[in-house]
């Protein structure tokens, strides 16, 4: 970084946004320039702003960079910046009570920032920063040196495997569509939830996969597959787009090699079926987002019948680095048969929530107590649960599981797109298995039998056993059930859906014969197996409790021990929360 | 004047050549939700059953037919936010705008709460979205301050 400017980066994904990030950047813009600052140090200063840079959990993060040393503030409120400007900006010195912890070294420590590298760096707004990190360049070395079966070469030696649910291989989808003749054909990003953040930070990157994707396979035209609920990420890569277009980095005769490639925008509207890439077709075509029989597959018959690649977001992120930087290059990271880097958003029970970006083959215990620095409050992790809601559940026995496509295969679950779910020891298997198949179950399209009645009866029968009266043969039902959706469902949905099930039946069958044989539940969750009750011994009459109880179920006064009335006791567990004695019993 | 509206629409429609979901979003955005009359205006403009609307509307939980508040209160039920309490933020919700039964917007349509499946900002559950403003780290307690804040249109924070 030269010496004479200074930059200021506000971190502003959703999660900046949400912690007020828009106004701390106000701020500094108000600061330098109304105040004059440039012209009183004689630097150029420059406040922007910058993508997520994972660390959630203190946003808004505020890096300043001056002297070529960084400085990250963190948890920055509007009312700090005045200050962070007159000492740090113009006295040169830190203020060192607000900067980051040792956390942050550690939650960046042992992660790989490949993908996400610019987010955190560059203005998403401002096509002229992504240039200057060798941005386009890819596209341009694929489009003026190399033939689209290059390209589709280099894409299959580098190993890269879809990040969107079934890690199929990328190359191969993309020479299978470039092997079918057509005149016309479709490249389509697919931009889920989880895809929000490089949308966010980094939209160019997306886009530039898209295109050397339409230039490898033949295709002409591009969508970017959207919810509209996003907002910031439709505002980002609306704007993105137009950039790229004035450039010229979309339009005709690119880089002067005769091919034409234009992106539209798809907007579809949530539902989880859409991740299904026959089911996003039909929501492209306007129509119920049914998934298609396959084969077909979309490669040969896709969008309108024509052959069609879909690829997700963090899939298409990857392919300038691997054109830009060789197959080679990109090979090196991860594992024997998985590479290159995965991004998770790492949520839950863990103390540093963020957004992470690990290398393949990376041990979960890495991922929890390093990056993640360990179970709030300082309490047993249980299971983690990796792949969004049709992922499997993991326990703690498992903790030096490589995190890779292949492991994840062997036990049950899948890489998925990138949620990463970590539970601790007051959270029941049971009731949290009962969770996904109960999303599952709604956010089934209904097509195919074992799925539209499959999931509806797990569910009936995860409540049954949550509510106390399930019996062992429940269980033998409910494993035969996950057999019959695997095996005969449609689409991924159905054929995933049970792994929550069988996964955490697997690893936790005491906790599931707790439920039916004693009727409790371990982890004090399910309000049908739970009594509350006050130990008499460390009761203190404060009436806390009495107070919080929304039941009037809680008798006493001062000074007198109190008891609830079961009958009257709704199990909400306010009284439990609010006893500062622990006084109140759970079991 | 509504006719003049959905000529509007319609004749945007035809010009970019969009899907049905794209023409039921634009519907949407314009009044709020999809009325079924409206619905069988443009059914028969275009020469495409009505049913097929249907079909479409049912499909996407977002699509609704009854009118929609003022304020759109969403609350997101994904995992993440599940395990850190979504039910009860929505429970404080419904309570703090006395919705009962399935309604989902309050009678003076100010205000209407929704369900997301999952927005994707785990990392900072749980979360809940007013308007297109995200919200994060959310608790009964905030939620109450942030509907009354709406309420009073002078939403200053979690004071």
């Amino acid at each position: 970084m030269a010496n004479d400017t200074i930059e200021i980066k506000v971190c502003l994904g959703t999660s900046g946004n949400a912690a007020g990030g828009e106004e701390v950047l106000r701020m500094f813009r108000h600061y330098i320039f109304e105040k004059g600052i440039e012209a009183r140090i004689g630097k150029r200063c420059s406040p922007s702003k910058v993508g997520c840079r994972g660390f959630c959990s203190k946003d808004v993060l505020v890096d300043v960079i001056a002297n070529d040393s960084r400085t990250t503030y963190q948890s920055v409120t509007p009312i700090m910046v005045e200050r962070i400007v007159e000492e740090h900006v113009l006295g040169g010195a830190p203020i060192a009570e607000w900067t980051v912890k040792d956390e942050y070294a550690s939650f960046n420590a042992k992660q790989r920032k490949v993908v996400l590298g610019p987010c955190g760096e560059i203005d998403p707004d401002n096509i002229d920063d992504y240039l200057a990190m060798r941005g386009y360049r890819a596209a341009k070395k694929a489009m003026t040196t190399m033939t689209p079966d290059g390209v589709v070469d280099e894409v299959i030696r580098s190993g890269l495997r879809g990040r969107g649910g079934s890690g199929f291989r990328t190359g191969e989808k993309w020479k299978a569509c470039r092997s079918v003749p057509s005149d016309t054909k479709y490249v389509v990003c697919n931009i889920g939830e989880v895809n929000r953040p490089l949308a966010e930070g980094n939209p160019q990157a997306i886009i530039e996969g898209l295109l050397i994707g339409g230039y490898a396979v033949g295709a002409s035209k591009g969508y970017l597959y959207i919810r509209e609920r996003y907002h910031l990420s439709v505002e980002r890569l609306r704007n993105a787009l137009v950039q790229a277009r004035e450039r010229g980095f979309i339009g005709r005769d690119l880089f002067g090699s005769g091919f034409d490639f234009d992106i539209e925008f798809s907007f579809g509207t949530e539902a989880f079926i859409c991740g299904e890439e026959t089911a996003l077709m039909e929501s492209i075509e306007g129509r119920r987002a049914m998934p298609r029989v396959r084969p077909p597959f979309p490669a040969y018959r896709g969008l309108w019948g024509k052959p069609t690649v879909i690829n997700n977001a963090e899939t298409f992120s990857n392919i300038p680095l691997i054109i830009g930087m060789g197959s080679a290059w990109f090979a090196a990271i991860g594992t024997e048969h998985s590479k290159g880097t995965k991004i998770f958003t790492l949520s839950g029970k863990v103390r540093n929530n963020g957004l992470v970006e690990i290398p393949m083959g990376m041990p979960f215990r890495d991922i929890v107590y390093g990056i993640g620095g360990g179970i709030e409050g300082d309490k047993a992790l249980k299971a983690i649960q990796v792949g969004g809601p049709s992922g499997g559940i993991i326990p703690t026995s498992m903790l030096d599981l490589g995190l890779d496509y292949e492991n994840l295969a062997r036990v049950g679950s899948i890489v998925g797109s990138g949620g990463m779910v970590v539970f601790d020891e007051d959270d029941c298997i049971v009731s949290v298995a009962k969770f996904y198949i109960e999303f599952l179950q709604r956010e089934s399209c209904g097509k195919c039998v074992p799925c539209r009645i499959g999931t509806k009866r797990m569910l009936e029968l995860l409540t049954k056993i949550t509510g106390g009266t399930g019996t062992e043969e429940d269980l033998k039902t409910l494993e035969r059930l996950s057999g019959v959706m695997a095996s005969t469902s449609l689409c991924g949905l159905g054929r995933t859906a049970p792994n929550p099930f069988l996964t955490s039946f697997n690893h936790f069958k005491d906790e599931y014969l707790a439920h039916i044989r004693e009727k409790k539940c371990p982890a004090g969750v399910c309000t049908a197996l739970i009594t509350f009750s006050v130990i008499a011994d460390k009761c203190k009459a404060c009436g806390l409790c009495r107070r919080a109880c929304p039941a009037n179920a809680i008798t006493g006064a001062p000074k007198v021990v109190h008891a609830i009335d079961a009958a009257k006791c709704v199990k909400c567990g306010a009284c439990y929360r609010a006893c500062k004695f622990k006084a109140i019993k759970k079991q | 004047m509504e006719d003049k509206v959905l000529t509007k629409i319609l004749n945007e429609h035809k010009r970019t050549g969009g899907n049905l979901i794209m023409l039921l979003q634009r519907i949407q955005e314009t009044f709020g939700h999809i009325a079924p009359e409206n619905v069988d205006w443009f059914a028969e403009r275009l020469d495409i059953p009505a049913s097929r609307f249907f079909g479409v509307i049912t499909f996407y939980p977002k699509f609704r037919t009854k009118p929609v508040g003022k304020n759109t209160l969403t609350v997101c039920c994904g995992a993440a936010c599940h395990i850190k309490g979504a039910d009860k933020i929505l429970d404080k919700a419904r309570e703090t705008l006395n919705l009962t039964g399935d309604e989902d917007t309050t009678p003076d349509l100010k205000f209407t709460l929704e369900k997301a499946t999952c927005i994707g900002a785990c990392n900072i559950a749980p979360v809940v979205i007013m308007n297109k403003q995200v919200h994060s780290g959310m608790d009964p307690v905030k939620v109450t301050k942030l509907i009354t804040g709406y309420e009073r249109e002078e939403f200053l924070g979690y004071i």
